[in-house]
């Protein structure tokens, strides 16, 4: 019969494990010790946003085998240390706090959801550790600190372009607006075109929300239905815009719909299916280019992953770790200081979302890609530059 | 007049889903007085079925859609069952709380199982039933709401049936007033409990399916929020009361597409939760629900 | 009550203090960790009163610690710089303003437990825990649409005060007050509403207002934790404090034994550390996270560290 003793002794055993994980490690100079360079990432593998965590983290696990493959930086191979912070708040701060000051990296890689790439940042720029966000488009992320970058465009610029495409290409001058409440990102993005999409005189006749994870929105697009838009502007992530555009093809409304990066995802069409014909979005980079660097790329992920096409986290993820690379080889050295001035100097990077290059602000300047859907494909519409 | 009756066609129809799953959760609280954290999951795992039987139907039939429909139904059956003979029956002498730790690490490790062998990304729902929309006065609706409909009224008739006219039935309204008078009079307390739970999961296994046929994604964490308003609606309905569980998952439905299509979206999960405790506030047993008599 | 609590409480202040002034040794990571077994002891402790001795089965404890972060953060950026730069930014200005921060925190916090604890003079059991479930989710909403304090972006900023001293400070005083609470003469009353409502009011004790009192004290502790919290990670959002951050909680409760401060201590301990153990096999993590919770409730449903006849939620009459 188990007593007191028993459990103590429980106790204190799992506490001594705790002592041990805790003091091994610790120390030791930094992540060019050895014969690899550390970097770290830190990602959303697990929980709601596996999905795009898993995607960018693919993308960077296929640059730094590329890399390796082709002998490293500096003479040296590329150890990437990665973490998961289970789509949950406060996990993300724990684990690039555990990156740097145990696993000693000498830069992170992440986040793809804005809001996580803010709850590290602070960190990152305490320790003088460079971070490289892949897809976070809200303008916040860089003001934390000169020692953050991102590789993508941001979300003022995005909401810039839907706003002139909106009024240019598809004449609508009353549109709705169905965004996420829950999403920073959705948010922002929304805000952006809303800015804009009024300053030049047109109207916005509804705005409706709902909340990530929702699967039915007959509700929010009824009462859009009623308000007569001439397009309905969806600025969220894949999962539900899939759906929204069935429902609202189910609901009888017949205009076009359009959104943001989010929507970037071949399961976009197997959800949406025929409903999404005519709609449009504006991503990064489109598997359909047919530029060497894109196609190669994509075979290349095709191979490493079972012949699913990469999306744009995972073309991101692949940017980022890249341009990650190339930044060591240019500073000759992970130094975290000069490290940090040779990714700021980034110019011209051919990456396969577009050359890529990291303005005053450390984002990157890069052109938009329309992108609609025809016969059940993505087709590219048209480029539109900064 | 014509938004709000869509409105309110869209609200019944997403509150029949709602019922179908509180309906597994009132019933096995019934039964067993203990809240099926896992239920939730089931109903994953029956929209799931779905999708991996749906390969081996010919598409959007009848024929075809039946067959997957009652064989997700069969598969949760035995998987709520399997769980209950391995992690609940072991501590039905124990706590309440205890059933509902184990319940809850047994939610967790469906969604974290699925998320490993069904991979994170939502997948595209099978078409299991000829699929086509009808107008009627300018309403729209969906066949597949139709079947949502079709569906829950004949599993509600069914299930009334069960347990007020068959002896299995008897055995289960015995067991939830004295499990232990139950025994004595000779009732095999652990086989109507396990039938218990098999009727539920088919619920949820059904729910899910009906789910996935209207809300056309799929993903490994999809039973977490319906699963919680389903759980609010059983206990709005009354804890254990089966037409309870009925009503109260259509009238968190409706008040849930009201306020989804107002300005209000964004409150929307406050507003649910907000009528719940008032309505609870002035009926405390829920809407249908008896409160237990504390004899002294 | 041991005549030595109060010896042991300062004590352990002072420990907090030599812990703090040596932190600069630790790992920060470790360090992490360390501040996340102290905030964590302190919701469950705190929950263990309401839940494990009064016996009212809540599950909004999230919500009681969002208020308490908000709260805090919102002094700590929009009172802070003002309250500094009247009174100097030095050590002993920011303790302060720190200090006023997590209680206003804890006192809105407890607030808002009184607004939760109401409700449950009607109510029993299973209904009372899906009203406070209720409550900790309008507490989410509301917070996810107040823009000024971030909103669904969530709240930045926030000035990382929280050390090790404060962290364990206040772990002690809850660990104090519940124990000191509890143990006392018109403590025993929890425990009798616990046990037996009816008989409790028949032998002359209000139900009413032990329920409530638990319910203060726990809020105003969850709200301290949530300010410790906000002001380590330096950013809040709301999803973080959903219900299954409140289940989280519940988990430790139990599993340390319902009413055994000494087992939910150790139960938060192990159920913080347990996460971080495991991340080399992180894609494993929650599965076998959910395995060790299921397994362990089928070997030892009393809690790891309840002796069976002291199992407090064995002690029901019915």
């Amino acid at each position: 019969m188990k007593n007191w003793r028993g459990q103590f002794l429980l106790a204190a055993t799992l506490s001594c494990l705790l002592w041990a994980s805790g003091c091994g490690k610790s120390g030791g100079s930094g992540g060019a010790a050895a014969d690899t360079i550390k970097v770290g990432e830190f990602a959303s593998l697990t929980g709601k946003e596996a999905a795009f965590g898993q995607s960018s983290h693919k993308g960077t696990l296929l640059a730094i085998d590329q890399i390796n493959a082709a002998g490293g930086v500096m003479g040296k191979k590329i150890e990437l240390v990665y973490e998961d912070n289970q789509s949950q708040p406060g996990q993300s701060a724990t684990v690039v706090r555990k990156l740097i000051t145990r696993d000693n990296v000498v830069a992170i890689l992440g986040e793809v959801a804005s809001g996580r790439s803010l709850e590290a940042a602070p960190i990152c720029q305490q320790y003088k550790i460079p971070q490289i966000s892949p897809s976070s488009t809200n303008p916040k992320v860089t003001e934390m600190g000169d020692y953050i970058f991102r590789v993508c465009f941001i979300d003022p610029f995005q909401g810039t372009v839907m706003a002139k495409f909106a009024e240019g290409t598809l004449k609508a001058k009353r549109v709705a607006m169905l965004s996420d409440a829950a999403s920073a990102y959705s948010a922002g993005l929304g805000q952006y075109f809303r800015e804009r999409f009024l300053a030049d005189g047109n109207e916005l006749v509804i705005e409706q929300k709902y909340s990530g994870g929702d699967k039915d929105f007959k509700a929010q697009l009824t009462a859009i239905k009623a308000a007569n838009p001439e397009a309905i502007f969806v600025p969220g992530y894949y999962t539900e815009a899939g759906l929204i555009v069935l429902q609202a093809r189910q609901l009888g409304i017949k205009v076009p719909l359009f959104g943001g990066d989010g929507w970037e995802a071949p399961e976009l069409i197997q959800i949406g299916g025929s409903a999404l014909e005519g709609c449009f979005y504006s991503t990064h980079y489109s598997p359909q280019d047919k530029s060497e660097a894109v196609q190669s790329f994509v075979k290349a992920f095709q191979a490493r992953n079972n012949g699913e096409t990469p999306d744009a986290m995972a073309a991101l993820g692949y940017d980022s770790a890249m341009v990650l690379a190339d930044a060591i080889k240019r500073a000759g050295t992970t130094d975290g200081a000069k490290l940090r001035d040779a990714i700021a100097a980034t110019k011209d990077f051919p990456g396969v979302t577009g050359i890529t290059t990291l303005d005053e602000h450390r984002n990157a300047t890069k052109a938009a890609v329309i992108i609609t859907i025809k016969d059940g494909k993505f087709q590219y519409v048209e480029t539109i530059n900064p | 007049m014509n938004e709000f009756l869509q409105q309110l066609l869209n609200g019944l129809s997403l509150g029949a889903i709602y019922a179908l799953i509180a309906l597994g959760y009132t019933m096995v609280y019934g039964v067993l007085r203990f809240i099926n954290f896992a239920h939730s999951d089931v109903f994953m795992i029956g929209a799931f079925a779905g999708f991996y039987l749906s390969k081996y139907v010919p598409r959007e039939t009848f024929g075809g859609g039946f067959a997957v429909l009652i064989g997700a139904m069969l598969i949760c059956a035995v998987l709520g069952m399997v769980i209950e003979r391995l992690a609940y029956r072991p501590l039905r002498s124990h706590s309440k709380l205890n059933v509902l730790i184990t319940a809850i690490g047994v939610s967790l490790l469906l969604e974290n199982t699925g998320q490993k062998i069904f991979g994170a990304s939502p997948k595209p729902s099978p078409v299991l039933f000829p699929s086509t929309s009808f107008t009627v006065g300018g309403l729209i609706l969906s066949s597949n709401q139709i079947a949502v409909f079709v569906v829950a009224i004949v599993l509600l008739i069914g299930l009334r049936f069960i347990v007020m006219k068959t002896k299995i039935g008897t055995a289960m309204r015995a067991l939830s007033f004295n499990p232990v008078a139950a025994s004595l009079v000779g009732i095999n307390n652990d086989i109507v409990i396990s039938f218990t739970f098999g009727l539920g999961s088919a619920l949820a296994g059904a729910g899910g399916i009906l789910y996935s046929m209207n809300y056309q994604a799929i993903d490994p964490l999809m039973g977490v929020l319906p699963g919680l308003k389903a759980f609010v609606a059983a206990v709005l309905g009354g804890i254990g009361n089966i037409p309870g569980a009925a009503l109260g998952g259509l009238v968190i439905g409706v008040i849930e597409s009201f306020s989804n299509g107002s300005r209000w979206s964004t409150w929307t999960d406050a507003i649910a939760f907000t009528l719940l405790i008032l309505i609870l506030l002035f009926r405390p047993g829920g809407l249908l629900g008896k409160l237990e008599v504390e004899k002294v | 009550m041991l005549p030595r609590a109060k010896t042991l409480l300062f004590g352990a202040i002072l420990a907090s203090l030599v812990a703090q002034a040596l932190s600069g040794y630790i790992n920060p990571y470790f360090l992490d960790v360390i501040i996340g077994i102290g905030i964590n002891i302190i919701l469950a402790v705190s929950l263990n009163l309401i839940n494990g001795y009064t016996g009212q089965f809540s599950l909004g404890h999230a919500g009681f610690m969002a208020v308490g972060a908000y709260t805090s953060a919102a002094v700590s950026i929009f009172f802070g710089p003002r309250f500094l730069s009247t009174l100097g930014s030095g050590s002993a200005a920011i303790a302060l303003l720190f200090f006023l921060a997590l209680l206003s925190g804890g006192i809105v916090a407890a607030l808002a437990g009184l607004l939760v604890g109401a409700p449950s003079l009607r109510l029993k059991g299973d209904y009372l825990a899906i009203v406070t479930l209720g409550f900790g989710e309008i507490i989410r909403v509301i917070f996810r649409n107040i823009p000024a304090l971030g909103g669904a972006l969530g709240l930045n900023g926030i000035p990382g005060y929280t050390n090790l001293f404060w962290v364990f400070a206040f772990a002690a005083l809850t660990v104090y007050t519940v124990t000191a609470m509890v143990n006392s003469t018109y403590g025993r009353g929890f425990l009798a509403v616990h046990d037996n409502e009816v008989a409790a009011e028949a032998m002359g004790l209000n139900p009413t207002k032990y329920k409530i009192v638990a319910f203060l004290t726990g809020a105003f502790f969850a709200g301290i934790a949530g300010g410790l919290y906000g002001h380590y990670k330096l950013s809040i959002d709301p999803r973080g404090f959903d219900f299954i951050k409140s289940i989280e909680i519940v988990v430790m409760v139990i599993l340390g034994g319902m009413g055994n401060t000494t087992g939910v201590i150790l139960a938060a301990v192990i159920l913080t550390v347990l996460p971080e153990v495991l991340r080399p096999v992180a894609e494993f993590r929650m599965i076998i996270y959910s395995l060790l919770l299921i397994v362990l409730m089928l070997t030892r449903p009393q809690g790891l560290f309840t002796p069976r006849k002291r199992a407090l939620a064995e002690r029901k009459t019915t």
